[in-house]
């Protein structure tokens, strides 16, 4: 891990323990989780499509069998949420490895449209296997967490551990980037006949970075599932998938920050559009709850048109500008 | 080296604006809260699916709230306190729907809240609603909302019973003499509830599913199950569904000459279904609120009176078809402005008052009480029929 990355690590770190302190209405905390959650399953994504250079259109599946493992098991089964989601993360990872064998010998926009019909198909199935799944009325009554005898009950805990997971989850990330297998896995981004050829077991690292991007997002559904306490179909279905896309797409894929970011803003930018809306309205103009969605497209818009590096990356070079502008001002004042 | 260390210091300046523009876009998102402090109002709490694959349901809702609070605050408010109505949009998504109830809760205060319209959505919202003791009236139809109902003390529901809606139909066919039933019904939340109930109480009414057989949404041609149900000797075919997909059941059957009655359910009671289905539509039988033929009701009737009121308010307002969904909204208004009325803004005050609340609405006659949180029953729905392309009343 590099210097920056502790930095960052350590300025999320007091951010979140002191965040609670500023922000003290659950409504926040609550939204706030929700984005923890995006971040979790976005950092695996990340470590797919930015460094592997793999695409993903069927991550929502992976996000619904871990909260569906936690539904079924804890709901129905009455075992400990903590065994559930164990049980989640080693389904995620087996059916991300039979899922990977086949499709990851598949490029481009082939593997797009494989992961794409596996997110449908596990969709499917949550809806018509009625007996195990409840079909679309879905699973009631998921108990919440306990952590060391502490239930995760408010939004003020649920926040502190979500957010928690979220920086171990950056932690064990980065440490994996900087390794031998995250410089193999960016040789495979680069080309992958070339990482092939120096060495790089290219198929193997592409099933193993498959899994463990599964992994992440399955542990975000098992928290969603505890944190909610009702799962159905409805969350899990392709434009989720889409969503998370976007998200990792919009901060930027080239960095674990990027990934971070862009799940931060997607996920707060609703809420945020929808206090407009309130700020609007309590101004006595009129204001459509339409007008978010189109606020919300245009935003992603011009995103793409004049950052389409995503946000992290598109920040830089807006740095990179501005300080030559300062530089050449400067020159022009000595001389 | 001195290059590097003024650049690196134009750098931090840079960032240092950067940061401040997330920082007061943070601020902005978190500090819109003080801008209601207005306490001579009732602030009640609005969820409704107003866009998104939901909206159907949504859409006419918000129109009715909005249409009432703006009759009632023009009429001096309750009490003389204006009612003032914090709308939210859910999507039709779970995780909008938590996030739309907390913040209703927390951010506006409000004493009670209206909505969800989906069942999905409203069981999300529940657990939060609970936790924090405000009513939550959901518009949604699911029964499984209100159970266990010692868990579920802060939660109601307007809409009617999917299983008195299976009774009526029961009811009717045990007065023909029917009994061998062919039950089909589309892959959904509403068709897998259908299903469920249909399956489930036949044997009190004495009733044989002879076929089961469903669809998916998406579905064009039933021939394959409607054949089936043809020669597993069915006298009657009971069709539960709520997509468009079924006006292609009457068709159908019309091209394959089964004389045999359909009787669908209250998903059908929506007009484009009908004209969808055509000529092959006429005379089948479905159960639904009385909203949808107000015309064909006597207007002896203790709910004619109310009904032709918000049809023609709304018609006229809105100009589009009154629904039964915009009906739940108008039901909802109806008992929280009451409520506010008699016991003021205290959400308790509020919970205790609608679990005694009797009333007469678009839904049907109201009847809570602490056992029951719907107060709905069987004659909440009035048996409707297909004439000339208009649902009327079946036996008026």
């Amino acid at each position: 891990m590099r210097h920056k990355d502790y930095m960052g690590l350590g300025i999320l770190l007091l951010v979140i323990i002191f965040l609670p302190f500023v922000i003290t209405n659950d409504y926040y905390l609550g939204v706030l989780v929700f984005t923890a959650l995006n971040c979790l399953t976005c950092i695996g994504l990340c470590l797919l499509m930015g460094y592997a250079g793999q695409i993903s259109l069927g991550h929502a599946a992976f996000y619904a069998l871990g909260a569906y493992a936690t539904g079924i098991l804890t709901a129905k089964l009455g075992w400990s949420s903590w065994m559930a989601m164990g049980t989640g993360v080693i389904i995620s990872a087996g059916v991300a490895f039979l899922v990977g064998v086949p499709s990851l010998r598949l490029k481009g926009h082939y593997l797009a449209m494989a992961t794409l019909g596996f997110g449908a198909i596990i969709h499917i199935v949550l809806i018509a296997a009625v007996n195990m799944t409840g079909g679309p009325s879905g699973v009631v009554g998921i108990p919440s967490l306990h952590f060391f005898g502490i239930e995760l009950n408010t939004d003020t805990r649920f926040f502190y551990f979500s957010w928690s997971t979220v920086i171990i989850g950056l932690l064990l990330a980065l440490n994996l980037i900087h390794s031998r297998v995250g410089r193999g896995l960016r040789a495979i981004h680069g080309s992958e006949d070339a990482a092939g050829s120096s060495g790089v077991n290219t198929s193997v690292y592409k099933i193993k970075v498959f899994m463990v991007s599964a992994v992440y997002a399955s542990v975000a559904g098992s928290l969603y599932a505890n944190y909610v306490n009702y799962i159905d179909p409805g969350p899990f279905d392709v434009m989720h998938s889409v969503l998370l896309l976007t998200m990792v797409a919009v901060g930027g894929m080239h960095t674990i920050w990027g990934a971070i970011t862009g799940a931060t803003v997607l996920s707060l930018l609703p809420e945020f559009l929808s206090s407009m809306s309130d700020y609007f309205e309590s101004l006595g103009l009129s204001y459509q709850p339409d007008y978010d969605t189109l606020i919300y497209g245009g935003i992603l818009l011009l995103m793409m048109l004049f950052l389409p590096e995503g946000l992290v990356d598109g920040m830089n070079s807006i740095r990179r500008i501005t300080s030559t502008m300062f530089i050449r001002a400067r020159k022009k004042l000595v001389f | 080296m001195m290059i590097n260390l003024r650049r690196q210091k134009e750098v931090r300046a840079v960032k240092r604006v950067l940061w401040c523009g997330f920082v007061l876009m943070f601020v902005f998102f978190f500090s819109t809260a003080t801008l209601y402090a207005d306490s001579k109002a009732y602030h009640v709490g609005c969820i409704f699916a107003i866009t998104g694959k939901a909206s159907w349901l949504g859409e006419p809702q918000k129109n009715t709230v909005e249409m009432l609070a703006q009759k009632i605050n023009e009429s001096g408010g309750i009490d003389g306190k204006k009612l003032v109505l914090h709308i939210e949009d859910t999507q039709g998504d779970n995780t909008r729907a938590v996030n739309a109830v907390k913040k209703l809760i927390k951010k506006f205060n409000v004493c009670a809240i209206l909505g969800p319209s989906r069942s999905g959505t409203s069981m999300a919202a529940i657990p939060v609603a609970q936790a924090a003791n405000i009513p939550l009236i959901s518009c949604a139809s699911a029964e499984i909302m209100l159970q266990p109902i010692e868990e579920r003390g802060w939660i109601f529901k307007l809409a009617q019973n999917d299983s008195d809606a299976v009774r009526k139909i029961y009811d009717h066919l045990v007065k023909r003499g029917l009994k061998k039933v062919g039950v089909i019904t589309g892959t959904t939340g509403f068709g897998a509830a259908g299903r469920d109930f249909l399956i489930k109480m036949a044997p009190e009414y004495g009733m044989e599913i002879v076929a089961d057989e469903t669809y998916a949404p998406g579905d064009t041609d039933m021939t394959a199950q409607l054949v089936k149900i043809r020669n597993s000797g069915a006298q009657v075919i009971v069709n539960w569904s709520i997509v468009p997909a079924q006006s292609i059941i009457p068709q159908n059957m019309k091209q394959l000459k089964m004389e045999i009655p359909l009787y669908q359910s209250h998903g059908f009671a929506n007009i484009k279904y009908a004209q969808a289905a055509g000529e092959a539509a006429e005379g089948l039988i479905f159960p639904a609120a009385r909203i949808m033929a107000v015309d064909t009701l006597p207007k002896r009737h203790p709910q004619y009176a109310l009904m032709a009121e918000y049809k023609s308010e709304y018609e006229s307002t809105y100009k589009d078809n009154v629904s039964t969904f915009g009906g739940h909204a108008y039901d909802g208004i109806h008992l929280l402005s009451g409520a506010l009325e008699k016991v003021g803004d205290d959400p308790a005050e509020i919970r205790n008052y609608i679990e005694n609340a009797r009333f007469v609405g678009t839904g049907g006659i109201f009847c809570f009480s602490p056992k029951d949180h719907c107060g709905l029953d069987k004659t909440a729905f009035e048996l409707l029929t297909v004439k000339n392309g208009k649902f009327v009343v079946l036996e008026p």
